[in-house]
């Protein structure tokens, strides 16, 4: 897919925070080149029984709704505000002080006020005060209501999906006012009426049949990790083994498909593939549960049951007694906070338990899968692996915290002592910008394609200057993440804001340290580049 | 022009109160009426709004985690900021109610050489906090109105805020707190572009109306001081359920009063119900503990899947020729 057309850095920091003369209500939507995403394909829509399958694009004037489409929305908003408390609760008390405006790496890149979480947040709220609520059934735009038009439809696709449900706004929020949760009824609401892009629904319907975002089918996974395999031996003179399907096994490991697909996050999973045949672990790869990721989160919360079902269904085939799981960021949003109340109960597993170390995984009790950062921590602690951290003296690392494991989990610590365990020289970003602060890679929850360029790189530019900052005070040339997305979209985001800085997963940067049984003379990193030590 | 309305809605109610005083009859509803209808729409708009929020189930465990979880046992996990069970949720809470946590991480966000540059901006923090906090002062210490004895509590209160003992009659300190944080935030929401950009009307019709019962309160005591015997007899009427009109406290007392019976009236259907709001917040006063405890979803319920068999039954020939196991062959 050719890149569309977008202004060099210098230019597009210049970022213009002058408001519209016109008040937000009556300022329609420009869909600008660059700045949007393609809508979901029928084909997808077909496979996974979505409404409203058809060809057309955001761009057009007619989006080819159905008749009744405002009934359907506004019926589907009545159901969401029985169903969750959150939608209703953020309906009703925002009080517009404005604490979120400015926290949100969209409004800081582009400047558009309607990329402020309030804003974002009022595009909705102001359809629900116009239809439940007595004073926007009255006094209409004076209380801060309006009719649902097509034009308000429109601005609903382009800034829900000009969101990437990161929850930064939320932790500021005198309330927890979270727009992502926001969003994502938005975003219901909009495949109600088949609107959605094709970024989200391709790899959903993917997802759905083959088992994987990408569409990978089973002997792909197979070559693909042991072509793998080949280079790991390459690099170490260990030849490491590939187990798929595998009953018996004591673990199911899931990971993002985006681990097996391509650089960077192919090194990611050969770090993975090193560390467990280094402790001799007894697990399998699914095919069936070849995806961690799951996009259903990016359009809806039955769409996100749908495919997570595969996890445990394929763990309870394999007769595995738990599950681990990669590093990804918003497959631990639904893991942690969705997974068990959705599919659970998981009684036929065992409470995790390493069979390395003895640890008992409690935080993980009930859901019975474990995070693989919580892991290997725990290896390390319990000094089960060899480490050289001198290997790594080639890289001086800074590390970002992906959105979903830092602000729906909390897991900043395990990242970071394994990062300091395995490495010499680690850097943290400022305080502003890591952590529950952390920035967005501005490509999450499915904007992460190549149409929606410009809008990428003015989200991901305050993640960028933070990661610039290290750079120039530190010489730091390696951005660690924990995140399949971030993997991949932080790559372009450092190549267009800070060339010359390439990113990693954690279990890359491990796995360059660690010492294996019956390893050669290592001269090479993973990636086959020079390394210290 | 959201402004300009909300400036005259707030001087509409307080013509419609001074029109009020020329006439028994209204002076009537005004001081026996008007307090009990505003009370009863307070009392039963909290409680609906309250239970409505209620009804609406919490399907997914949903907190927003601002510090280390709480996992291998020889990591410190952040309670307060990210609790683990109860009691770290009591305190997140309490922090959240009393101090504001949230808004205290408040900053803001400079460009500087092409880069942004966040600063902290805390001011919005107190000035809310002081707001809030005097807010909460005033309406104590206006309970001696409403018992007698005063409560020694209030009777303390009202000794400790007045304490600086400026000005006869003791000049509070809360009154010029809560002046000073009505005053910035209501310059702040005009001044500050983006912010004046999302206000409705009803953002400045709250601050409004509120920096109206505070000035006419401060009238009332510092430059037309008004029978508060008379006050008193009024309040404890209503309390008594003898209702009586007062005789000499002056149309300031009225407007005072119809004012407060307007926020008492709007104040279910309007933001201010962020005070009921705050403790229902699922994104706060949940424990994160997703992966220990099993959260339950009421509607739950099952949906279309892709079975193993069904991906089987469509890729045997592709796993066997991979040489993957299959359970049928
Ligand atoms: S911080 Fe919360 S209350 Fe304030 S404007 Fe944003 S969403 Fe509304
Ligand atoms: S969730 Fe993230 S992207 Fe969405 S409005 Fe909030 S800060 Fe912006």
């Amino acid at each position: 897919m050719a890149h569309v057309k977008i202004p060099q850095p210098d230019e597009l920091i210049k970022i213009n925070y002058a408001l519209p003369e016109t008040t937000w209500m009556e300022t329609p939507v420009e869909f600008r080149p660059g700045t949007w995403s393609y809508s979901g394909t029928a084909k997808s829509l077909i496979a996974l029984n979505l409404p409203n399958p058809r060809s057309w694009q955001p761009t057009d004037e007619d989006w080819k709704l159905p008749e009744n489409w405002q009934a359907i929305i506004l019926s589907g908003m009545k159901e969401r505000l029985r169903k969750y408390r959150s939608f209703r609760l953020f309906m009703d008390i925002c009080v517009r002080c404005g604490a979120c405006a400015d926290k949100c790496h969209f409004y800081i890149g582009s400047g558009d006020p309607k990329n402020m979480p309030v804003l974002r947040a009022e595009l909705l709220r102001s359809v629900y005060r116009r239809y439940f609520t007595t004073a926007g059934k009255r006094f209409g735009r004076l209380a801060g209501a309006r009719d649902l038009t097509v034009d308000v439809l429109k601005e609903w696709f382009y800034y829900f999906y000009q969101c990437t449900e990161c929850r930064r706004c939320s932790v500021f929020c005198p309330y927890g006012i979270d727009q992502a949760e926001i969003t994502m009824m938005g975003r219901e609401l909009l495949n109600l009426v088949g609107c959605n892009i094709n970024w989200v629904i391709e790899p959903v319907a993917n997802c759905f049949r083959t088992g994987n975002h990408l569409g990978i089918q089973p002997g792909g996974i197979k070559d693909m990790l042991e072509f793998m395999a080949d280079d790991i031996e390459d690099r170490t003179g260990v030849r490491v083994d590939v187990p798929l399907n595998k009953k018996g096994a004591d673990i199911l490991f899931v990971t993002p498909s985006g681990d097996y697909f391509a650089d960077p996050g192919t090194y990611t999973c050969m770090g993975y593939l090193m560390l467990f045949h280094e402790i001799g672990l007894n697990y399998t790869f699914s095919t069936y549960a070849s995806e961690g990721g799951n996009f259903g989160l990016f359009t809806s919360a039955e769409m996100v049951k749908r495919l997570n079902a595969k996890i445990y269904a394929e763990a309870k085939r394999l007769g595995v007694k738990w599950i681990l799981g990669g590093e990804c960021g918003h497959m631990w949003r639904v893991i942690h906070q969705y997974m068990d109340t959705m599919n659970g109960p998981a009684d036929f597993l065992e409470e995790p338990v390493s069979p390395i170390t003895g640890a008992r995984f409690e935080n993980a009790r009930s859901t019975k899968m474990v995070h693989i950062a919580e892991f290997t921590a725990d290896l390390i602690r319990n000094k089960k692996l060899k480490l050289d951290p001198r290997r790594n003296d080639h890289l001086k690392i800074t590390f970002h915290d992906s959105c979903n494991p830092a602000r729906a989990m909390g897991l900043f610590e395990e990242p970071r002592y394994i990062i300091n365990n395995a490495c010499n020289h680690f850097y943290e970003m400022a305080e502003d910008t890591i952590r529950e602060k952390t920035f967005c890679c501005g490509a999450g929850a499915g904007l992460g394609n190549d149409e929606n360029l410009e809008m990428r790189m003015r989200g991901g530019m305050p993640r960028a200057m933070a990661v610039r900052a290290v750079v120039q005070k530190y010489g730091v040339n390696r951005l660690a993440c924990m995140c399949a997305i971030d993997r991949a979209t932080l790559t372009t985001l450092m190549d267009y804001w800070v060339p010359g800085v390439s990113v990693m997963g954690v279990h890359e940067l491990l796995a360059n340290a660690l010492i294996m049984k019956g390893e050669k003379e290592r001269t090479v990193d993973l990636r086959g580049n020079e390394m210290g030590g | 022009m959201n402004l300009l309305i909300s400036i005259v809605a707030v001087l509409i109610l307080m013509l419609l109160a001074m029109g009020m005083t020329m006439n028994h009859v209204t002076i009537y509803f005004l001081t026996a009426i008007a307090p009990y209808a505003a009370i009863a729409v307070f009392l039963a708009g909290f409680i609906r709004r309250i239970l409505l929020w209620a009804k609406s189930p919490v399907p997914f465990r949903i907190p927003t985690t601002c510090g280390q979880e709480k996992s291998l046992p020889w990591i410190k996990s952040s309670p307060l900021e990210n609790p683990s069970g109860l009691p770290g949720v009591i305190g997140r809470m309490a922090l959240e109610v009393l101090l504001f946590r949230s808004l205290f991480r408040n900053t803001d966000v400079e460009m500087i050489d092409g880069r942004p540059v966040y600063g902290s901006a805390s001011w919005l923090w107190f000035f809310g906090l002081v707001f809030h906090g005097s807010l909460l002062v005033i309406i104590l210490r206006h309970l001696r109105f409403f018992t007698e004895p005063i409560l020694p509590g209030i009777a303390g209160l009202t000794a400790v805020d007045g304490f600086l003992e400026l000005a006869i009659p003791t000049l509070y300190l809360s009154d010029v707190m809560l002046l000073a944080a009505v005053i910035f935030l209501f310059v702040r929401r005009i001044i500050n572009a983006p912010l004046r950009y999302i206000s409705l009307a009803a953002d400045y019709f709250a601050l409004l109306l509120i920096a109206a019962i505070a000035v006419t309160g401060l009238w009332m005591r510092h430059i037309q001081p008004t029978d508060l015997e008379q006050v008193k007899a009024l309040v404890m009427g209503w309390v008594t359920l003898s209702p009586h009109s007062p005789q000499g406290v002056g149309v300031v007392f009225f407007i005072h009063l119809f004012l407060i019976c307007v926020l008492l009236a709007w104040f279910p259907f309007s933001k201010l119900m962020h005070a009921g709001g705050v403790f229902l917040s699922p994104t706060r006063n949940l424990a994160n503990n997703s992966r220990s405890q099993r959260h339950m979803n009421p509607w739950n319920g099952p949906v279309l899947v892709h079975t193993y068999e069904e991906y089987e039954d469509e890729f045997r020939d592709k796993m066997k020729a991979a040489g993957l196991p299959v359970e049928k062959e």
